[in-house]
């Protein structure tokens, strides 16, 4: 299953969770957000949320900025 | 005492974070400015270094944390990144910047009124990044900004107040907060704008990119400090015609006919 994930292309076995997703990127979800087909996801959710053949995902986190 | 939004300010120097050389000399920084109001961006998790994370230099402390929409070209780019931002910290808080020119990186007037009006009504706390145009400043104000953050010369640019002409009208006119926001390079140029009678300034590039960076925070403290407090004692009338300070009746001219 292919997904864009921030802007490049990623193979994942087919009905991963966003929680399998965070765990294998090694990124602790509470310092990132996830967008997902550009609507934001609560942490709560990443569990429940399966992802999908041509699925957009973006993970964001706060950077230095003026 | 600065108040925004309801929050109260004691310190009216407000700090970037970007460009610091490390997280650590960027929270010293921070703490040798005794600033309470820092900007942040958002951006893409670079998935190579996912530990690289600077709420881990920021997070424990109280500041009040103002997301910024860097990077957004349109109101819709700039609501989107608002939306992240809250869900990223549970804050409000926004400095919205709507830049579509990346070469100059000025404001979209019309783009960051249309946000401002939207994110107003989503229950955002907006801090507009705009033009030096008084007009544009009382609309952004009458569209419910928290306060206004006119530039003094373009974003990086160490440039100092050039729009000094405008924002004084800008100061003369608000209902809301005034901060000076972009190219102040310089405590000179901070203390100048708190002369005017901006409410704060907001400082990155001169502070971040300094020799010594703590050091240069804590000129800009004082600084700011400094030109905050020579407006509050009121600021003599500039003038084109000289007057002597020393006076000017008694003097001994006329007892020392002897030296010519």
């Amino acid at each position: 299953m292919n997904i864009t994930l921030n802007g490049k292309q990623k193979d994942l076995p087919s009905s991963q969770t966003l929680t399998q997703l965070l765990a294998d990127l090694e990124l602790p979800a509470k310092t990132i957000v996830v967008e997902l087909n550009t609507i934001i996801i609560q942490p709560d959710s990443y569990e429940k949320t399966k992802l999908s053949e041509g699925d957009q995902v973006e993970i964001i986190r706060f950077v230095g900025g003026g | 005492m600065l108040t925004i939004a309801g929050t109260e300010f004691s310190s009216r120097l407000f700090l970037g974070t970007g460009k610091f050389s490390s997280s650590a000399v960027m929270a010293e920084a921070i703490a040798a400015s005794a600033c309470q109001m820092v900007t942040v961006a958002l951006r893409r998790v670079d998935l190579q270094n996912p530990d690289d994370d600077i709420m881990k230099a920021l997070g424990q402390r109280e500041y009040t944390f103002l997301p910024n929409t860097s990077g957004a070209r349109n109101a819709e780019e700039a609501i989107r990144l608002a939306n992240l931002a809250r869900a990223a910290c549970g804050s409000c808080w926004l400095k919205l910047e709507v830049t579509p020119d990346p070469r100059t990186l000025l404001p979209d007037p019309i783009e960051t009124l249309r946000a401002t009006e939207k994110l107003v009504k989503d229950g955002f706390i907006v801090l507009p990044y705009m033009n030096a145009d008084p007009i544009l400043a009382l609309k952004l104000q009458d569209a419910g900004a928290a306060a206004v953050m006119p530039l003094g010369s373009p974003i990086g640019t160490n440039q100092g107040v050039l729009t000094d002409f405008q924002i004084e009208i800008i100061i003369e006119q608000a209902r809301v907060p005034v901060v000076v926001d972009a190219g102040i390079g310089a405590p000179s140029h901070a203390a100048y704008a708190m002369e005017m009678g901006a409410d704060a300034v907001l400082v990155n590039t001169a502070i971040s990119v300094a020799g010594d960076p703590v050091a240069m925070a804590a000129a800009f403290a004082k600084a700011v400090e400094a030109g905050r407090s020579a407006f509050e004692a009121g600021m003599g009338q500039r003038s084109k015609q000289a007057s002597a300070s020393s006076p000017e009746t008694g003097n001994l001219s006329s007892n020392l006919e002897f030296l010519s």
